[in-house]
């Protein structure tokens, strides 16, 4: 697997751990969601940790967790399947401050997407990234100078550049 | 061609008649136009596969038809100027063959561009402040309105300023690029809906509440497709400064639970229909009680400054009624003829709106050649402030021109051969491309409105049937509007044969329904004596002032059906 962050490929502090394997005692690791609460229950407050969830799932089944949660990595389980750009959405409206995460086969040119709707981090196979080097991910990046929606994270709103410029 | 453009300075005191593009709109189409190139590239060097390209093609408007590519162009909300439509001819001619097919949804298809030069193209049109941008894809496509929007005399609020500030939210939104399938919006504000809106994703009605305010009835779940839903009403006055937090609101709930299990119940009709209205209403409320919407604070004032670009043309002063147009009508019965049929009232005095049809008899329903485009194009200078319309009649609009020049246009137009007066008759067709051009075809739309048209090739026996809605799909898909078609023409493959479904009924204004099936299908060469026995039979029965829908209503489908079984029986060929 390969991780971009800020428009580079970056070595994963992360682990992700198998749902057989025993939770350690320290590092960063991701537990499956169906481990959450187990984790939540017998972890200390200092350890860190994140969990791995499909698309589909209810915010709210994470809101207990929230707080303890370091990282939140949302699965797209196919490039095309948009459900996880309005999870991402409704995580950050729960105020999550740690890392949001995008994990499969997102194509670089769906990268202003994941930031505009509070992603940091993308995920992505090793064949994937072989194909869409460092450079697609970093020009998708500056594509676009500015959006038209409001409240979206990344670009500049246009909005907001228009009633400035209107005011001056 | 490049950004240089010699006709802007040419005519640089043209009034403005709908939105132009700020520093803002400039810098996102050809950002947009580089990325795409950049695709383009990324495409044909391997580093995206034809799967990881299709959804970026098809968001800028490129579709890979049967025997080619074909580029869809947006006309946001239908409208566009005389120098935009003068573009649209010089791609026909330099990257196409000529001529272009206007759609049913407010845009222009060209069908036999190369995938290399799209992105010339793209730049040629964001020189004229025009796009192909969500023309097609599983994202909010381009927001259509009526097309008599801002002239009708029937209209509470010209709906176009509604429709370019959705143009501009729903452009690369970062949330609803990725939705299910395709999701369609249509604005009227009148009190005829001549925008279909009951059968879109998200229909639109500028109402005005109890205390004068303006907001939106908002419906949702309607369309067409194989299984056609008229859509139910989700908020029943939406304030404007609410609009866009409410569109996102039913977007999420869509995005979120729209079924990706099977792409032919994924549309949000289905959705509704699936969940029942109240849970879906239910839902978008308790969404947009959760937004935090300090984002929208602003919208009303963006709302007034896109609103500014659409103030009506200088108008001049007129008597209400046009003595040179009386004389010239009883001077020339063919003028008088297109003068009935395809000109409308308008909301100033002295003036009209012209209808020009696309439909000539026996011709290709909504194409139109490089060179009538250009007439179009002078047309709209000489006698309407440069400004054209598209109808999804796949029809063009003059919407602003003075009934004193009527008789002078109607001989320009009738030069071109654009002046066919069937405006909303039985040969006004609305067809898909069908079989002739689409890959998801299973029969011919195009030789079949050509046959019907060329039956009812005598005009005068048009007037004396009246209004009349023929609609032909060459698909399940209902591209070409048959489920509200008064007479709907669905067509089909049976065991390698083309065979048409016929429904009766079908309505897309306000009071709109689906059409019913006729019978078992019949091939393409009976089509034509099919429709002619259904309107016979309306003649006969049809009571003063009745459309043939208004007596298919009053008498019922089982007269109809009936007719048709007695006509087969006596030997006629059905």
């Amino acid at each position: 697997m390969a991780l971009i962050s800020d428009g580079r490929f970056i070595e994963d502090a992360w682990r992700r751990l198998a749902d057989e394997e025993a939770l350690p005692k320290t590092g960063k690791f991701i537990v499956s969601l169906p481990r959450l609460e187990h984790a939540v229950e017998v972890l200390g407050p200092t350890a860190t940790f994140g969990v791995i969830v499909p698309n589909t799932t209810e915010p709210s089944a994470l809101i207990a967790a929230l707080p303890r949660l370091d990282l939140i990595s949302i699965a797209f389980p196919a490039f095309a399947d948009g459900r996880g750009f309005s999870l991402a959405r409704l995580l950050r409206r729960a105020e999550f401050k740690g890392e949001l995460r995008a994990s499969g086969r997102l194509v670089a040119d769906q990268y202003p997407h994941a930031i505009g709707c509070g992603f940091d981090t993308i995920e992505i196979p090793d064949d994937l990234a072989d194909r869409q080097d460092e450079e697609q991910w970093r020009s998708a990046l500056n594509a676009y100078s500015m959006s038209y929606q409001r409240g979206y994270a990344g670009r500049g709103s246009i909005l907001e550049a228009r009633r400035k410029a209107a005011r001056s | 061609m490049t950004a240089h453009d010699p006709e802007a300075m040419r005519r640089p005191n043209a009034p403005m008649t709908t939105y132009r593009y700020d520093e803002y709109d400039a810098a996102f189409v050809s950002e947009r136009v580089a990325e795409f190139r950049e695709q383009v590239r990324r495409r044909l060097s391997g580093a995206l596969t034809e799967e990881e390209f299709r959804p970026f093609r098809l968001m800028n408007g490129l579709y890979l038809q049967l025997h080619a590519y074909m580029l869809r162009v947006a006309i946001p909300y239908g409208t566009l100027t005389a120098r935009q439509m003068r573009r649209l001819a010089d791609i026909a001619e330099k990257w196409d063959k000529g001529y272009g097919h206007f759609t049913t949804r407010q845009n222009l298809q060209y069908n036999w561009p190369k995938l290399v030069d799209t992105p010339d193209i793209l730049e040629s049109l964001a020189d004229v402040e025009m796009h192909a941008i969500q023309t097609s894809g599983n994202c909010i496509r381009n927001v259509t309105a009526d097309h008599f929007a801002g002239v009708a005399p029937d209209e509470i609020e010209d709906p176009r300023p509604t429709a370019e500030f959705l143009r501009q939210w729903s452009s690369l939104h970062s949330e609803f690029s990725f939705l299910p399938r395709k999701f369609k919006i249509a604005v009227t504000g009148a009190a005829h809906d001549r925008a279909a809106i009951l059968v879109h994703d998200i229909g639109l009605r500028i109402v005005k509440n109890d205390t004068g305010e303006i907001g939106y009835q908002v419906v949702v779940g309607g369309g067409l497709g194989r299984s056609p839903f008229i859509g139910k009403v989700v908020g029943d006055f939406v304030p404007r400064e609410d609009l866009l937090a409410f569109l996102e609101a039913i977007l999420r709930v869509y995005n979120r639970f729209g079924r990706r299990d099977n792409k032919y119940k994924a549309r949000v009709k289905i959705l509704v229909h699936e969940k029942g209205i109240d849970e879906i209403r239910a839902a978008v409320e308790a969404e947009f009680a959760a937004m935090d919407r300090s984002a929208f604070a602003h919208d009303s004032e963006e709302f007034e400054r896109i609103a500014a670009f659409f103030a009506p043309p200088p108008y001049d002063s007129l008597p209400a009624t046009s003595a040179s147009l009386r004389a010239a009508k009883l001077e020339s019965p063919a003028f008088a003829n297109f003068a009935d049929v395809n000109v409308g009232a308008h909301k100033m005095p002295g003036y009209a709106i012209v209808t020009v049809s696309l439909k000539p008899i026996g011709g290709v329903p909504g194409d139109a050649t490089s060179d009538q485009m250009r007439v179009l194009a002078d047309a709209s200078e000489r006698f309407g402030f440069g400004e054209l319309r598209v109808s999804h009649e796949q029809n063009i609009i003059l919407p602003h021109v003075k009934q004193d020049d009527l008789l002078t246009l109607w001989r320009m137009l009738d030069a071109a051969g654009l002046a066919t007066a069937n405006a909303g008759l039985v040969s006004d067709i609305i067809s898909c491309p069908g079989l002739d051009y689409c890959s998801l075809a299973t029969a011919r739309s195009i030789p079949i409105a050509q046959a019907i048209s060329k039956r009812f090739s005598d005009m005068s026996r048009q007037r004396r049937i009246g209004k009349l809605g023929v609609k032909i799909s060459g698909c399940i898909n209902a591209c070409g509007h048959h489920h509200v078609g008064a007479i709907g023409i669905l067509g089909l493959e049976k065991k390698g044969q083309e065979s048409y479904q016929i429904t009766l009924g079908g309505d897309p204004t306000f009071s709109a329904s689906i059409g019913e099936i006729l019978g078992p299908g019949v091939t393409a060469e009976q089509v034509p004596d099919v429709v002619e026995h259904l309107v016979d039979y309306y003649l006969a029965e049809r009571e003063e002032g009745e459309a043939f829908i208004d007596t298919w209503r009053r008498i019922g489908h089982a007269r109809f059906k009936d007719v048709l079984r007695r006509e087969g029986e006596d030997g006629a060929d059905i």
